[in-house]
């Protein structure tokens, strides 16, 4: 992340230094910091709904229940979770959020999943495998149907709107597996 | 079939919800106050995961308002004339990850000046339905329980994103 975010804010600036883009960066660089605060109060209520909910499921033990019921599915992806753990049940709540397209679900599920894999972490601050597992099947988007995308384009008057679903589908799919592989690829290699 | 699922989408978050709290109550727990107790956390996770979006966010803001991208676009523009690809594509492979209300503005204007049914229109909608605002999640699960250390996860996110955009592009060649 400290080589990535170098590389972007120094060729930011110095493109905005030779394209003479200096007053639109410098006032960018503060609307950035403007919508990482809207971003972050949105998130502050839609965490705390599922947090409130999550807790309902721990505190019945439903979590527990939850957890065991997907096991099977969950653990053949991620190898090192103890069985029954509560973070199985966040990682299935997040995949199921995923997979519907429910976003404002999604994020704060796999939010919980990240801390419950923490749990299991002997190194505070050092991201394990298991989440990188988690976070590469979130950034890969496994929705099983594009519906702001087909929205827009019924909006604008498309033949048929819903014919990018199936290709959509075909699309998500392999690049969803073609991210795990990768990273089953860097695991050996760099172990 | 997409009404369908549609439908089913908007129900699971009710009942999700309904069967969580009648399951309580039968366990003969106070739900309101589990409900209260678990928001309680709301702040402290958001207060962790604030400081990591603001971070990134001045960064991708500062890239997008800079003239970087549209010099680099323009690099690339010849090699996707001789690829036989619409530059939007570029354009959208580039934004989708780092934002996602920029990656659905871009998108709309694309649909406008090129049209609905056009390919430039179909290849970006197979790219939006199919990636992530791969920077916005990793600032967001990664400050979340404060990691420093991502080992390999950066390249791993950003080599799959090339490839989701490959395969986006191979798909709609073959399809349409």
């Amino acid at each position: 992340m400290n080589v990535l975010w170098l590389v972007l804010l120094s060729i930011s600036i110095v493109f905005a230094i030779c394209t003479g883009n200096l007053e639109s960066f410098t006032k960018s660089i503060f609307e950035g910091a403007k919508s990482a605060v809207e971003i972050s109060l949105f998130l502050l209520g839609i965490v705390s709904v599922w947090m409130g909910i999550t807790r309902i499921l721990e505190d019945s033990g439903l979590i527990y229940r939850i957890a065991h019921l997907f096991r099977p599915v969950i653990s053949r992806l991620y190898g090192n979770i103890p069985g029954d753990h509560p973070s199985i049940t966040a990682i299935t709540l997040n995949v199921l959020a995923n997979l519907f397209g429910l976003g404002n679900a999604a994020t704060p599920l796999g939010i919980k999943a990240m801390q419950e894999l923490d749990s299991l972490n002997e190194e505070k601050g050092t991201v394990t495998y298991e989440m990188m597992i988690l976070i590469v099947l979130n950034t890969a988007s496994i929705q099983l149907i594009p519906f702001s995308v087909i929205g827009i384009l019924a909006g604008y008057g498309a033949r048929n709107p819903a014919a990018i679903a199936l290709p959509v589908l075909v699309a998500t799919a392999i690049s969803a597996i073609a991210a795990l592989l990768i990273l089953f690829t860097f695991r050996k290699i760099l172990k | 079939m997409i009404q369908y699922i549609n439908y089913i989408s908007l129900l699971i978050i009710p009942l999700f919800i309904l069967f969580a709290i009648l399951y309580g109550t039968f366990a003969k727990i106070r739900v309101y106050d589990s409900f209260v107790e678990g928001a309680k956390e709301g702040p402290g996770i958001i207060l962790k995961i604030f400081p990591y979006l603001l971070t990134i966010f001045v960064a991708i803001k500062g890239f997008q308002s800079s003239g970087a991208f549209e010099f680099i676009r323009n690099g690339f523009y010849s090699v996707f004339a001789l690829l036989d690809i619409p530059i939007e594509v570029f354009s959208m492979a580039i934004i989708k990850p780092l934002s996602g209300s920029a990656s659905t503005a871009l998108f709309t204007d694309i649909v406008k000046t090129t049209g609905p049914d056009s390919i430039a229109t179909t290849m970006t909608a197979v790219i939006m339905g199919s990636a992530e605002t791969t920077f916005y999640v990793l600032a967001v699960y990664l400050g979340a329980v404060s990691i420093r250390k991502t080992r390999y996860l950066v390249p791993v996110c950003l080599l799959a994103d090339f490839v989701g955009i490959v395969v986006a592009i191979t798909v709609v060649r073959w399809v349409f």
